[in-house]
């Protein structure tokens, strides 16, 4: 099966669009998750739930919350533009914006877990043997994380190849520019006659799903070999 | 020795603890002083406040009053505000558990504090402790007694000033136990750091320590010089029957020439005779003699079975509540004995404080240590 031009450019744009957006909220991920698994202070249940909110709430109005905020006419985008020269509207920046946004709960739920398993001990151990409470969670805490980081990532850039909802409604369906493998099949099944063409796009779905899959589970029974047992 | 004081030492050249904390029911308040070198241990039931005493002393826990000074350094100070972090303590720590890091190697375990990376020292560390076969493993395909060797090198090669082990062989099986204790004294001869030990083994520290805390319910009742400690009446309580026992510092003096036994020497006057074949002449030794293993007489005994008859002084008659026998501690050189009678017996010979007596004594025991101190 050869790939036309036009799924190329789907393709491309959907791997680009989810890599930006994982790579992006990663840090912000590993930060939020380690704030909620390791700390205790008043507001956490609040930070908790808008964490987790984009997991709830119909894609249609995250979409809609990102038009009127960071749309370039929003009380944030307007900003952003003026001050960065950086838009959000209707270009595929925007398209990770609302990916990275929809798939964050995933990955921080995950990575959460991850935080909440490492032994403490270890970390007090290390902290005996000279490291500051940095050097620490560099060399100890995130390594021990990994597989936890390895499957946040994996689902976050998923539930990104797979978001629909709030890009559409935030940055629209343009060509080569926020058309990603979901809105193009959106696209061909609305074209009367195009059934095969959406047939097409939902094999390719499938292919990158299991890979990633695949992907996944090997780098986490790799990480998973070194921190599995516990000393 | 016990009625005459260790050496005095000036403060600045010990480990000055002087700490209060509550933690939930158990108010922890310990004034001590430990020598700067030597293995300390600290000992007591489970729940008197060991584990929290040297978390406080490797700054993972912060009491809520107090100062501790190592040396000249001060390492916490409530009036002073000062509260040294734990990686700013240098201070090693040998956990229960050994705490390795799963996702390095042991070389790298070995690695993560040692900031010299002197080659010499790193080589010197691990033919001490005989992990050179191990360095390319990962922890979780060690064995318990290698991890926590590991575990002793990973501390010794942050070049600490002070090495606390926190029951470092209460999870290890036996033929494990024994391995480790003989590295463990053969590192107490090669460092000159202080070592602070917690065990509620009394064997572990007989063989090990030279000094001795007893903690009991947050509080100090004992501390001293292990032998002090020993025969102090403290320790009584937690000497089983068959476990109540004396130490005695002796000097090798000579091999029988048709037997193979070793006399040691208490003093220039008082010798006993070891049923074993010790080396060197002049080698210092610790022996233990068991309280069941002692006779009283009030004359010399003749044409007896026992080698060693020793004139001895009552110090103290210890009768316990309901207890059918008395315990005796007897003045015997510039060291005490204590001797299990009967009650029977004890009232018979009317033994009581300042009866000058002879002891005869069946059996002397080594204690490890000594003959790891004796090679």
């Amino acid at each position: 099966m050869m790939l036309t031009d036009y799924e190329i450019t789907a393709l491309l744009l959907s791997l680009k669009v989810s890599g930006v957006a994982v790579l992006f909220s990663l840090p912000a991920g590993i930060a939020c998750a380690w704030v909620l698994a390791r700390l205790n202070f008043p507001g956490k249940a609040l930070l908790d739930s808008v964490i987790h909110l984009p997991l709830v709430l119909p894609p249609v109005v995250i979409g809609y919350l990102l038009l009127i905020s960071m749309g370039r006419k929003g009380f944030l985008g307007e900003r952003l533009y003026d001050w960065f020269g950086i838009s959000f509207s209707f270009n595929w920046h925007g398209a990770a914006l609302a990916a990275a946004i929809v798939s964050f709960p995933l990955m921080v739920r995950a990575i959460r877990q991850s935080f909440e398993h490492v032994d403490i001990r270890l970390e007090q151990a290390a902290r005996t043997l000279g490291s500051s409470p940095l050097k620490v969670f560099f060399t100890i805490t995130l390594p021990l994380t990994a597989p936890g980081i390895i499957s946040g990532v994996v689902l976050a850039f998923a539930r990104s190849l797979g978001e629909f909802g709030s890009t559409i409604t935030f940055v629209s369906n343009i060509p080569g520019e926020t058309r990603t493998i979901p809105l193009a099949m959106y696209s061909f099944i609305e074209t009367p006659g195009a059934e095969s063409q959406a047939g097409r796009l939902c094999i390719i779905s499938i292919v990158i799903a299991l890979v990633s899959l695949a992907i996944s589970q090997w780098l986490t029974q790799k990480a998973q070999q070194r921190v599995s047992t516990a000393c | 020795m016990a009625d005459t004081k260790s050496p005095t030492t000036g403060i600045n050249s010990m480990l000055n603890i002087k700490i209060s904390k509550q933690l939930g029911d158990l108010a922890l308040s310990i004034d001590a002083q430990l020598p700067m070198r030597g293995i300390s241990a600290i000992f007591g039931r489970s729940g008197a406040g060991k584990t929290s005493l040297i978390n406080i002393l490797g700054g993972l826990s912060t009491p809520d009053q107090g100062k501790l000074t190592l040396g000249e350094e001060s390492l916490y100070d409530h009036a002073r505000q000062i509260n040294l972090a734990p990686e700013k303590r240098g201070i090693g720590y040998v956990f229960q558990e050994a705490r390795l890091f799963p996702h390095y190697r042991v070389r790298g375990n070995l690695n993560y504090g040692n900031k010299d990376k002197d080659p010499v020292h790193f080589d010197k560390v691990v033919k001490l402790l005989g992990l050179e076969h191990l360095l390319k493993r990962y922890p979780n395909s060690l064995s318990g007694g290698e991890k926590q060797r590991v575990a002793i090198g990973r501390a010794l090669l942050t070049r600490p000033k002070m090495l606390l082990m926190d029951e470092p062989l209460a999870s290890l099986d036996l033929p494990r136990k024994r391995e480790l204790i003989s590295y463990l004294s053969n590192l107490a001869r090669n460092l000159t750091i202080p070592i602070i030990y917690v065990s509620h083994s009394l064997d572990e520290i007989l063989q090990l320590a030279e000094h001795m805390l007893v903690l009991d319910q947050g509080r100090v009742i004992a501390i001293g010089p292990l032998q002090q400690v020993w025969d102090s009446e403290q320790m009584r309580p937690w000497l089983p029957a068959s476990e109540q026992s004396s130490l005695l510092d002796v000097t090798v003096a000579e091999v029988h020439s048709h037997y193979s036994m070793t006399r040691v020497k208490l003093n220039n006057e008082i010798s006993l005779w070891v049923n074993s074949i010790l080396p060197e002449q002049g080698t210092k030794l610790r022996v233990r003699i068991h309280a069941n293993h002692i006779s009283l007489c009030l004359v010399p005994p003749q044409q007896t079975s026992i080698r060693n008859i020793i004139p001895v002084k009552v110090v103290q008659v210890l009768e316990a509540q309901g207890e059918n026998n008395v315990q005796v501690k007897l003045a015997i050189a510039d060291h005490y004995l204590w001797a299990n009678v009967t009650r029977w017996a004890c009232d018979d010979l009317r033994i009581s404080p300042g009866l000058s007596l002879f002891a005869q004594i069946k059996g002397v025991s080594m204690t490890t240590s000594d003959l790891a101190q004796s090679h």
